[in-house]
């Protein structure tokens, strides 16, 4: 069988790459996208350890992680598509009315 | 190299490649058809680590309703002409790039590099992913977590009604 850690370094690395989409691209939606990347790299890592101990508390964590996830979409993406119609922009340097 | 090992790293190939094609793709498009690859991908994982039931949840849930919704959102968004020109910092997105290499290069050290540090899978019993085993915890030990995360949800399909209303 595979070694937990390995599992533990593709999660890590799906995770990064979500962390550089956050920090590198200017359209929102590709940035909420990387923000989804990110916590799918973390229920791959509760799976991981479910499979590892032989409980299946790791997967009920990630049925969780899934529902508060689809949750946050629901809104997130109403919120943008309102920022949209008043701002006709998704460009995140063109969203900048809270700024000082 | 054993055949578990050979599968985990095609799927591994597969799924960084998806996601670094989402992360590199200029077209918004190619970006969400790459992440519905990695969810596959993660599904297929989550079958061969004894999480049946999660692996289909995730093909239905994530991959089949939320990225759905995210490719709704870029149709209703249209084509969107950005530059992706990293912004009035110039220095921010090398920077990004940078630190974020950086961090990946120690963190898959700390992990790879631990060579019989954690141990071994050993899901060998038979449902141990199965629906069955999952309802057994969902409506005992975790029962108040399941009823919050319904009114959640609830929360948010108002919560979405309300906040694209016409005025």
């Amino acid at each position: 069988m595979v070694p937990t850690n390995y599992l533990l370094a593709l999660s890590a690395v799906l995770f990064i790459i979500g962390v550089a989409g956050v920090l590198v691209r200017r359209n929102a939606l590709v940035i909420y996208m990387a923000i989804e990347l990110m916590l799918n790299a973390a229920n791959l890592a509760f799976v991981a350890f479910a499979a590892e101990f032989g409980a299946v508390d790791g997967q009920i964590a990630v049925f969780f992680v899934m529902t508060v996830a689809a949750a946050e979409v629901a809104v997130g993406l109403a919120i943008l598509v309102t920022i949209f119609r008043t701002r006709q922009s998704i460009d995140i340097d063109a969203l900048h009315r809270l700024k000082g | 190299m054993s055949v578990d090992l050979l599968v985990l790293l095609v799927l591994a190939l597969i799924a960084v490649g998806a996601a670094l094609g989402m992360l590199f793709s200029r077209n918004v498009v190619y970006a969400v058809l790459f992440l519905v690859l990695v969810m596959l991908t993660l599904a297929v994982l989550y079958l061969i680590l004894g999480a049946p039931f999660l692996a289909l949840a995730q093909v239905t849930v994530y991959a089949g309703a939320i990225m759905v919704l995210f490719l709704f959102a870029v149709m209703i968004l249209g084509p969107q002409k950005l530059t992706e020109t990293g912004g009035p910092i110039g220095w921010q997105r090398p920077l990004a790039f940078g630190l974020t290499a950086l961090f990946l290069a120690e963190v898959v050290y700390a992990f790879a590099a631990k060579v019989g540090g954690l141990g071994a899978l050993n899901c060998a019993n038979a449902g141990f992913g199965s629906p069955a085993a999952i309802g057994h915890l969902l409506f005992n030990r975790y029962l108040l977590p399941f009823e919050v995360t319904s009114v959640l949800l609830l929360v948010a399909a108002v919560g979405a009604v309300v906040l694209t209303r016409e005025e």
